[in-house]
């Protein structure tokens, strides 16, 4: 049984804060929660499956917010895969919508990393020391830049790549993050101000590198007879796939692609098209480099050539081939609780409903791609792919 | 400036030889004794073949470059690495005692043993 078309996205909300220091986490998920049910027309009464990542929903899995929200609910997944989860709930939302283990699925995303003063990016994170590989990594600073610039540094040795074509993944979010009131950059960059940006993790920039936000984001998904009950223009879920990458052991690390390349050709498979139909992709941006790899690997260019594919604004919405993160996405706009996956959806969806903002809503397009991935470009990830099809 | 003294993470049981073995300036990889393969990071089972008959051997200390980055943004500044060891595994570690604007991709690097909490040791590998 295919699992095309059985679930739409009725919902998609956006927390517009960037900075919450006197808003609990709780309180964000639940807002959120809040929003997206509004957005389609539901009430929390109508939900009966909840989905969330256990590593930013606060208590064990979703328990506690399923109670702090006064939900009653007959499906529960807590799937965590990082940045990437909220694309692979999609997927998993989708299968017990398509099941019949519920009908109306919410999903929600909410963190605090730039109230809590986190620094994200540049200092090593200890997890579990049960976490087998902790103790044989953390003593070498692994932070998350540090990972992000080894693969592009091996990038720019096996293709060619250059710092001012990762510069211009930043150059084409910064068009869009104009048009956003709620973007924390909303100034247009030069590749010029990329490169010249003080070094973090050599070869990546600062501005190389996603805002830390506090925010969220929530999505609802059901079946299509609820769908059609709906007055929101309707955006089916035609494909979805979640693949995780590996080192194989030590004896296969190659930091120049990433799950993405099994997860797209799944997703694609499925929607029974193929990277030319897509006139919208949201593509995870933590860093510059994180667009070039995943564009490569969905198959929008040859691997390899990645670089050349996004330079000369061709990622810039009314300018390029392929306009990315209208939002501004990580790079500019929002990165709520480190993880950018649900944001890449919902500005999807926004374009999929024709909701963008007009100067970057694209024109004549039907089918639009979200994908991340979600833990580490340079070490362990799982990457998640879902096209969305305005009925 | 004083030398750089690294964290120690506690060992997790049977991952104890490793840092004896560095301890004793010995970088130890892991065999697997069914599928013949060795593997990196140790683990008490072979990734290759879930086969727990493993065996310690020493490597030979040398490699090459895979990827690096210099960390910029930290205090005191240092280089993360994968380095390919000539038995085939790569593996995390931080290039020393370099000259940092001189790092390249395929360079061949060799181990030595840093300092770190509760006088541990931590490979390293520096240009040969």
């Amino acid at each position: 049984m295919s699992l095309k078309g059985k679930a739409y996205i009725v919902g998609a909300y956006e927390h517009p804060t960037r900075k919450a220091p006197d808003t609990s986490l709780a309180q964000l998920h639940a807002e959120v929660a809040k929003g997206a049910l509004d957005d389609a027309g539901l009430t929390k009464n109508d939900v009966d499956g909840y989905f969330c990542a256990s590593g930013d929903t606060p208590g064990l899995g979703g328990l506690s917010m399923i109670e702090y929200m006064g939900l009653n609910v007959r499906h529960i997944d807590a799937t965590d895969t990082g940045g990437s989860s909220y694309l692979v709930h999609v997927g998993h939302a989708l299968e017990a919508i398509a099941a019949g283990r519920c009908n109306v699925a919410l999903i929600t995303l909410a963190g605090r990393p730039r109230s809590e003063g986190m620094q994200t990016g540049t200092a090593p994170r200890m997890g579990n020391v049960q976490q087998p590989d902790v103790q044989f990594e953390f003593p070498y600073g692994p932070a998350i830049a540090n990972m992000y610039a080894m693969v592009a540094r091996r990038h720019m040795h096996e293709f060619g790549t250059t710092s001012e074509q990762l510069a211009w993944v930043k150059v084409a979010a910064s068009h869009h993050a104009q048009y956003n009131p709620h973007a924390m950059l909303q100034k247009v960059v030069t590749v010029e101000d990329v490169v010249n940006s003080p070094m973090v993790a050599d070869p990546l920039h600062r501005l190389d590198c996603c805002v830390i936000s506090d925010g969220g984001g929530a999505l609802v998904l059901a079946k299509p007879e609820i769908a059609r009950s709906l007055a929101r223009p309707k955006v089916k879920i035609i494909g979805v796939g979640e693949a995780n990458k590996i080192q194989g052991g030590g004896l296969a690390l190659d930091l120049t692609y990433s799950a993405g390349r099994r997860s797209g050709k799944a997703a694609f498979e499925m929607a029974g098209v193929t990277p030319a139909d897509i006139r919208y992709a949201s593509i995870y941006d933590s860093f510059t480099i994180t667009v070039i790899v995943q564009l490569e690997d969905l198959g929008f260019c040859e691997k390899g050539a990645g670089g050349k594919f996004v330079a000369d604004g061709n990622l810039i919405s009314g300018i390029g081939r392929l306009p990315f993160n209208t939002d501004g996405g990580g790079l500019c706009s929002n990165h709520p609780g480190n993880r950018g996956g649900m944001t890449k959806i919902i500005e999807a969806v926004r374009q999929a409903r024709g909701e963008a903002h007009p100067k970057v809503q694209v024109k004549n397009h039907d089918i639009v791609l979200a994908h991340g991935t979600g833990g580490s470009l340079g070490t362990r990830h799982v990457g998640a792919t879902v096209i969305l099809e305005r009925e | 400036m004083s030398e750089k003294i690294y964290s120690t993470v506690p060992p997790t049981p049977g991952s104890e030889p490793y840092w004896e073995g560095a301890k004793a300036g010995k970088l130890l990889i892991k065999w697997c004794r069914d599928c013949s393969k060795p593997h990196h990071y140790p683990r008490g089972v072979c990734p290759h073949c879930l086969s727990t008959h493993l065996d310690w051997k020493q490597a030979s200390g040398t490699g090459e470059i895979y990827s690096f980055s210099i960390m910029r943004a930290a205090k005191p500044v240092y280089v993360i690495a994968y380095v390919t060891l000539d038995e085939g595994v790569t593996m995390m570690t931080n290039i020393v005692d370099a000259d940092f604007a001189g790092i390249k991709i395929g360079q061949k690097v060799k181990v030595v043993f840093k300092p770190s909490e509760d006088d541990g040791k931590l490979a390293c590998f520096t240009p040969v």
